[in-house]
């Protein structure tokens, strides 16, 4: 069971209220991804779960039972960090021991445990090493073997991708997404990066200065963003926003059109422009349209190949039911 | 592009900084032979450099009169005792500067070194009736504790800077790892600040070994270590150079030795960090 309710949670440091009073609920076995831009508070509240911070007020309670007050130790959660936190001067083996040595089990559990687990990771070959002879996706292996052996109430990771390289960060993202599917632990996971959020969560919780702004699925989100905030975060290329003209004709303040949902014609459609960079991605091509009238560069995601080059005219037709509609506030209409 | 060096500017500066280095050991190489000289010899006017009768006397004479074991039990209790009491001490209180820091750390920092700024003597006279009245005078008991406490500034202040380097991540995930606050000091944070730690308590060691000023004034016959050992050669009554600088030779030997042996540990442990 790892079911985690943070009820009113608040944070300040100092006079800076880092976290607002805030609820959200987190069911048992969920993947749980949050995401926000730097600063916006998202590993402060992973910190907060943890219990490495101390909360201002409210409550945090893990398995029903409240964990406000427990120590980081008995919380029965187990964190992979984002500079991986091994210890130096252990071995791999001694390193995904270690918590099980705190714990007090007898040698024998605690080496079949490891044993375990490094075969479950790939790293049996790399007990007897030290985490300074290992490549940068090993050590998040035994980061995530240290963490799994404990058999936790939950996981948290803070941002455990960020320090691999693009290729590396792929399979990581699908060992761990793996690992959740065998293992069905609750699992919290902080991010930066809104591609990592929409292909590992169940549930996306979207931050923004220690307030959320939406929870829901990566499809949820995606279809019906509640503010141009999440709009604007979630998915990639990024959504067009227009104001004016444009979004008044349709009762708003402002439309919102993904790159996705603008089709391309070189004859004729509803707004026509200039073409500027085009990014050939070989699958897609993201074309900025400059000179539309609309204001901003229009982005636009053809499918495969398009024959355009720089300079030439384009034309661009929204098809009409994915057209997000927001008010003067930026709040969904 | 590495910056070239001539060969011969190399040489300049080789011999440039034995020059130096030779200057700086002058001091101890004299006392060392001075040892080995007669009485006569050791004030002869002018000086006498190699070229003189080469006498082991001064040391036996230094043994027959005085026991150099028992000095030297005495500076291996006090150094020993104050460095290790001093350490046991300082890693809690490094740990928490280091790791849980307030508003107030830099300034209590400030203020432990401050300590170090006042002339020893300024407090020789009530340091002296304390340790009359707890009866302390002339034990190694006292004198362990007065040198922990003389040296302790500077135990913490080190401690201090190498914790300073061991990211805190790597402490947090040994409480997320379920350790206690004994287990992550124990077995992750002293295992990780060993080159640090080591070269506190060889700069301590060596700095207690030393310390004259305290062993002098606090000890008589019983509790001296090898300073009082030397100091009681030095008498107003009469010149005995030769023999003063055996006792010197004799007392300054083992630290040499050790200092000799450790001086790599001592020189990274100093500049750790330093460059990142």
């Amino acid at each position: 069971m790892g079911q985690i309710i943070l009820n009113q949670v608040r944070k300040t440091f100092g006079d800076v209220e880092v976290i607002p009073p805030l609820d959200l609920t987190i069911n048992d076995g969920e993947f749980c991804v949050f995401v926000g831009p730097s600063g916006c508070g998202k590993s402060t509240l992973l910190r907060l779960i943890a219990g490495l911070e101390d909360v201002t007020s409210g409550d945090i309670s893990i398995d029903g039972q409240s964990a406000t007050e427990l120590p980081p130790a008995k919380r029965g959660l187990a964190m992979v960090f984002q500079s991986y936190a091994l210890y130096p001067h252990m071995s791999v083996r001694k390193n995904i021991a270690f918590p099980l040595r705190m714990a007090g089990l007898p040698k024998d559990e605690i080496e079949k445990r490891v044993t375990n687990a490094a075969s479950v990771l790939n790293l049996t070959d790399y007990l007897d090493r030290r985490p300074g002879q290992l490549s940068g996706g090993q050590r998040q292996r035994v980061a995530i073997g240290r963490a799994i052996v404990r058999e936790p109430a939950a996981f948290l990771f803070d941002e455990p991708l960020s320090n691999l390289d693009a290729a590396l960060r792929v399979g990581m993202r699908l060992e761990i997404s793996e690992l959740h599917k065998r293992l069905s632990t609750t699992m919290i996971y902080v991010t930066h990066d809104q591609v990592e959020a929409m292909t590992m969560a169940d549930k996306i919780v979207v931050l923004r200065a220690g307030n959320i702004e939406q929870v829901g699925s990566p499809l949820e989100l995606y279809k019906a963003p509640r503010n141009t905030f999440v709009a604007g975060f979630i998915g990639s290329p990024k959504m067009n926003f227009i104001q004016g003209e444009q979004a008044s004709a349709l009762g708003a303040d402002t439309i919102g059109i993904r790159p996705e949902h603008i089709d391309v014609s070189d004859t004729q459609g509803q707004w026509s422009g200039r073409v500027g960079v085009s990014e050939h991605l070989g699958s897609d091509t993201f074309i900025h349209v400059h000179d539309t009238g609309l204001g901003d560069t229009i982005t636009v995601r053809a499918a495969g190949e398009v024959d355009f080059k720089h300079g030439d005219t384009i034309h661009l037709t929204p098809r009409a039911d994915q057209i997000h509609k927001f008010d003067a506030q930026g709040l969904r209409i | 592009m590495a910056r070239a060096v001539s060969s011969r500017r190399k040489s300049i500066n080789t011999a440039l900084a034995w020059g130096i280095g030779l200057i700086i050991f002058f001091p101890i190489l004299w006392t060392i032979l001075t040892s080995f000289k007669t009485e006569g010899q050791a004030i002869a006017d002018p000086p006498v450099f190699l070229f003189f009768d080469w006498t082991l006397e001064n040391y036996s004479i230094v043994q027959d009169r005085s026991d150099y074991m028992r000095y030297l039990w005495n500076s291996v209790i006090i150094a020993g005792g104050s460095t290790l009491l001093g350490i046991i001490i300082a890693v809690p209180a490094a740990w928490s500067m280091a790791f849980v820091p307030s508003k107030r750390t830099k300034d209590i920092l400030m203020w432990m070194l401050s300590t170090k700024m006042l002339p020893a003597v300024g407090v020789l006279y009530p340091i002296y009736l304390l340790f009359i009245k707890l009866g302390l005078l002339d034990s190694l008991f006292g004198l362990v504790i007065v040198l922990m406490l003389i040296n302790l500034p500077i135990i913490i202040w080190m401690l201090y800077t190498y914790f300073k380097e061991i990211p805190g991540e790597i402490l947090e995930a040994a409480r997320m790892d379920g350790a206690s606050l004994k287990s992550e000091i124990l077995y992750v944070l002293t295992p990780m600040a060993i080159p640090g730690i080591a070269s506190t308590i060889l700069l301590n060691v060596i700095l207690a070994w030393n310390e004259a000023f305290w062993t002098l004034n606090l000890t008589a016959a019983k509790a001296g270590p090898l300073t009082a050992f030397i100091a009681s050669y030095s008498s107003p009554e009469g010149l005995f150079y030769a023999k003063l600088s055996a006792a010197s030779t004799m007392a300054i030997a083992p630290i040499l030795i050790l200092g000799w042996f450790s001086q790599k540990q001592l020189v990274r442990g100093l500049t750790f960090g330093a460059v990142k």
